[in-house]
């Protein structure tokens, strides 16, 4: 019974696919406050060298637990103040951006890919093969993230690339599963059938043909992933099996500052807040590029 | 509803035997054999090596060693921790009652909350109050709860010193174990006081642990709860003249609650693998701390037993949930 | 027939808008109608014409942000306007009922049909459990469903279309209404079952000497049953008038068209009388009258002004150039 002005205006102006997504994604305030903030830590984290004032692992032994600059005995030269050995807390955030989004990185990318060419395998080629990829799926998923992610850092060894390799195994199976769905209501489409029917590989079928059509959950899903990669790689930091000291990454960072909880409140404070941002500028962009990308909520 | 029950219990099988393989498989998968792992520092002559091995079945087939492992774990046998030289299920029978206490306790702050922040949320759509519980449900949904558990701990415990920073129970009681659970053993005993500070030392942690599930289960009602809202059936109530309160716990919440029982049962894993950070923040001894500190000393009975054990745990709440989804909706009961 | 003191329901010029106050979209336009007791007076349009908002509005069911104004919106002797929202309560489902398009939607899946009839009777009559149970057979038995014992725990799921549509019927006559509203109540349903539910409402009618509102898209459904008929179109009523007479010679040249689309007055022609177009949306309703752009009649006054609702009381049309006897246009 409504008919909106902007339905008006693509009747009228007739968009790209990537201009109507766009103008979506921009009406959802909390997307776009979501993208700006990771605009904005990419950017730190590309430039951290030149952004941050100190190096991350300066230890400026006459400033030891120097509270941040605006608190009553701050220094100017240490905003966010220093930690219990004097470094400065804010290069060391800076720099643990760099680390945390390229971890968060490879692991999405990990998963995404491997999660990809199982869940095409799996719903192009059904049978047997389905049953024993999603088998395995379903035992992954029915252990919580972040024990299955405990157990093999247990057998693989406490360290960062340890623990990113267990959260790439972890969050395969949801890639697995969205792709081998989206196969699945694909693969009897017209347009499928009629480029098998021109003699079209099982590759090109699987990766060209299919496989742009699949792509929107994957979106949502991989961003979502990001801000579950930063804050289970936090978890496992936190819990000393992650990075290891000193490495300036945002977890490990604040299971050294417990200690200091009772007397410097900013070696507490700052790491996690960081954490809570980046997770809930990821999670407000994928909830607006889900919306965005939903047929159903487009008409 | 036999028919339905028996076809959940033949999904359960498969996924316990996997988890059990998997389980099985990590022994051989960490660097080193268990033998040398066994010896610590000192190490063993080669005489008592293939002692050990024969006594421990490491000598036999692969495929042999799982079945007499699976044996041993459907007998209740998960084998010996390599530092206490305690049975690992009798170590994890003693710690896993203050695992439950915290997970229920927190479970209830979580159901509690969620629904009543989802409800309200729905009921209040577009308002302040709307939009207040979505900020708060996005927040927690994002929050890392070990950073969370040190706030609160900062606030409440060093700044204004209400809630005590750690354990089950302040040290100058001593409370005889009767139950496991903590805040019934402390009713049971005759000391004044206890109950309250056992109490006291429950509220932080389960806050901290039910922070997401809450977050969790408020968005999800509330979405459930306007869509049932825009039902047919809700017009037909109102065409009734029921008045709003009735419509909305009998008609609307029955059917809202189908889809978010369903999300309640998958924070049940959530719960237990949170336990994991919150235990070992707040030193609280149960099974999250235990493992955790396996982990590091390198006990691998236990890591492979506790890491069975929850999972199986978990996959038995998730067939619950499921049976517990077909007494509340009559369509999954009913339908062949 | 025209309103009296008398009259079971008087409705005098209900309007209902949503959207903003600056830009209103009138979903139903200043519509007057009457229901005498015992009487079915049937209210035709296309969908998008308001006639389920009307019905909604009757009920009282329309939220927040539509707005419902009248000049007198009267139940009996009772101002429904000025009721607050319990007393309101107390009538509908009570003396005023109303029964739904699609019946599988409009049960809750969650509780048995009994338990839904009996809730209906709990709310308005009271009485013990066993009494209400046994009134729920009854009631069951009346819409004509056989083993009412037993279907009793039926849960909706497990009941066909036509068989949810006798449920909701047993619902709806359960506190013996005096109005009962039936909101395109055979749309949803198989060819076969329509006519079934149809005789059904129309003997339940006669028995209870109910006044009944029946809402359709179905002209000849219309002109079977019902004793007068109001044609809607985009919100406002185009013409009244005893069902014969309407029939017989309408004046509207809208009820004309939608006469011609019935497929049993279109025999030897080549294809259905439709007309081009559809109901104007919020944002495209045409100056002047609301059918200028889709009327085979139009002339420049249609297009500039808005014609009134006039002729004798009973028998009104909204054009400048009402059709006469014969459905020429009076240009």
């Amino acid at each position: 019974m409504t008919m909106t002005s902007e339905t008006q205006t693509t009747v009228r102006v007739p968009q790209t696919p990537f201009a109507e997504f766009w103008s979506y994604f921009i009406q959802n305030r909390g997307a776009l406050i979501g993208l700006c903030f990771i605009v904005f830590i990419v950017f730190l984290a590309v430039f951290a060298d030149f952004v941050a004032p100190h190096h991350p692992h300066e230890q400026f032994r006459d400033f030891i637990l120097v509270p941040p600059a605006w608190a009553e005995g701050g220094n100017a030269q240490f905003w966010l103040g220093t930690d219990g050995v004097g470094r400065d807390i804010l290069s060391r955030l800076i720099h643990g951006a760099r680390l945390s989004l390229l971890i968060g990185l490879v692991i999405v990318s990990v998963s995404l890919v491997l999660g990809i060419c199982l869940g095409l395998v799996a719903g192009f080629f059904g049978g047997f093969v389905d049953v024993a990829i999603m088998r395995f799926a379903d035992i992954l998923l029915s252990m919580p993230a972040l024990l299955l992610a405990i157990a093999i850092v247990a057998i693989l060894g406490p360290s960062i690339v340890n623990s990113g390799l267990a959260l790439s195994l972890v969050y395969l199976p949801h890639y697995v599963r969205l792709t081998r769905a989206s196969v699945l209501t694909e693969i009897n489409k017209d347009y499928v059938i009629s480029s098998r029917v021109a003699g079209a590989g099982a590759l090109r079928l699987m990766f060209i043909v299919i496989l742009p059509n699949c792509l929107a959950p994957l979106i949502v899903q991989a961003t979502l992933g990001f801000s579950n990669a930063i804050l289970d790689m936090a978890a496992l930091g936190f819990l000393g099996l992650g990075a290891q000291p000193p490495l300036p990454e945002w977890g490990s960072m604040l299971a050294t500052a417990r200690e200091f909880i009772q007397s410097a409140w900013w070696v507490v404070t700052f790491p996690g807040l960081i954490i809570l941002m980046t997770v809930l500028a990821f999670n407000l962009m994928g909830d607006g590029l889900r919306d965005a990308l939903d047929p159903k909520l487009k008409q | 509803m036999l028919q339905f029950l028996l076809r959940r219990l033949g999904m359960v099988i498969p996924t316990f035997i996997g988890v059990s393989l998997f389980t099985f498989a990590l022994i051989y998968l960490i660097p080193g054999d268990p033998i040398t792992i066994m010896g610590g520092e000192r190490g063993f002559g080669p005489e008592q090596r293939a002692e050990l091995e024969a006594m421990l079945g490491l000598d036999k087939p692969i495929w042999q060693q799982y079945f007499i492992y699976l044996g041993n774990v459907l007998q209740g046998d998960l084998g010996t921790s390599y530092v206490t030289r305690q049975p690992v299920m009798s170590e994890f029978m003693s710690l896993f009652p203050a695992t439950i206490e915290l997970t229920v306790c927190a479970a209830i702050f979580a159901v509690i909350t969620g629904l009543t922040l989802g409800i309200l949320a729905a009921i209040k759509r577009g308002g302040l109050l709307d939009h207040t519980v979505m900020t708060i449900s996005l927040t927690g949904y994002s929050m890392p709860i070990f950073w969370w558990a040190l706030l609160l701990i900062l606030l409440f415990s060093v700044n204004l010193g209400w809630t005590p920073v750690s354990g089950r129970l302040d040290v100058m009681f001593w409370v005889d174990e009767v139950t496991g659970f903590m805040l019934i053993d402390t009713l049971l005993s005759d000391e004044d006081g206890a109950f309250i500070s056992a109490l006291s030392h429950l509220v932080l942690p389960s806050i901290v642990l039910g922070t997401i599930p809450m977050a969790v289960i408020a968005r999800m009602t509330r979405s459930s709860m306007l869509e049932v809202l825009g039902e047919d059936y809700i017009r037909t109530a109102r065409a009734k003249g029921l008045s709003k309160r009735r419509i909305i716990v009998k008609h609307a919440l029955r059917n809202a609650l189908i889809p978010v029982i369903t999300v309640m049962g998958l924070q049940v894993g959530l719960l237990l693998s949170g336990a994991i950070l919150t235990e070992t923040i707040f030193a609280w001894p149960g099974i999250g701390k235990w493992l955790i500190e396996s982990i590091g000393r390198r006990d691998y009975p236990v890591v492979q037993g506790g890491l069975l054990l929850i999972a199986t745990i978990i996959i038995l709440v998730n067939l619950l949930v499921d049976l517990m989804y077909g007494v509340v909706n009559p369509r999954v009961r009913h339908s062949k | 027939m025209t309103e009296t003191d008398k009259s079971l329901l008087v409705v005098n010029n209900l309007s209902v808008a949503f959207g903003t106050k600056d830009n209103p979209f009138k979903a139903v336009d200043r519509v007057s109608f009457h229901v005498e007791q015992g009487e079915v007076l049937g209210i035709v349009g296309e969908s998008g014409s308001g006639k389920s908002v009307s019905s909604l509005a009757l009920m009282g069911l329309i939220d927040f942000p539509g707005r419902v104004t009248a000049d007198e919106l009267r139940f009996k002797t009772t101002d429904l306007q000025t009721l607050n929202e319990k007393a309101r309560r107390k009538i509908t489902g009570d003396e005023i009922s109303m029964i739904f398009q699609d019946p599988m939607t409009s049960l809750n899946p969650s509780y048995t049909v009994g338990n839904q009839i009996m809730e209906a009777i709990e709310v308005h009559q009271g009485g013990s459990k066993k009494e209400r149970q046994a009134k729920a057979i009854d009631l069951l038995r009346q819409v004509g469903i056989p083993a009412p014992e037993s279907r009793i725990n039926n849960y909706p799921h497990q009941l066909s279309g036509g068989m949810s549509q006798r449920v909701m019927i047993a619902m709806a006559i359960a506190c013996d209404p005096k109005l009962l509203i039936a909101d395109e109540p055979t749309t949803a349903l198989d060819v076969t079952i329509q006519a079934q539910i149809i005789e059904l409402l129309l003997k339940l009618q006669r028995e209870k000497q109910m006044g009944l509102m029946l809402i359709t898209h179905d002209l000849a459904l219309v002109a079977e049953a019902a004793d007068r008929v109001v044609v809607m179109y985009a919100g406002q009523i185009v013409e009244t008038g005893p069902a014969s007479d309407i029939f017989k010679a309408p004046k509207h040249p809208y009820t004309q068209a939608l006469m011609n689309s019935l497929p049993e007055s279109s025999e030897g022609k080549d294809r259905l009388n439709a007309l081009p177009g559809v109901v104007p949306g919020a944002n495209d309703r045409p100056q002047g009258c609301l059918l200028n752009p889709r009327c085979p009649y139009v002339t420049d006054r249609c297009r500039a002004e808005e014609p009134e609702q006039y002729g004798p009381r009973g028998r009104q049309v909204k054009c400048f150039y009402p059709l006469d006897e014969a459905g020429r246009p009076t240009v």
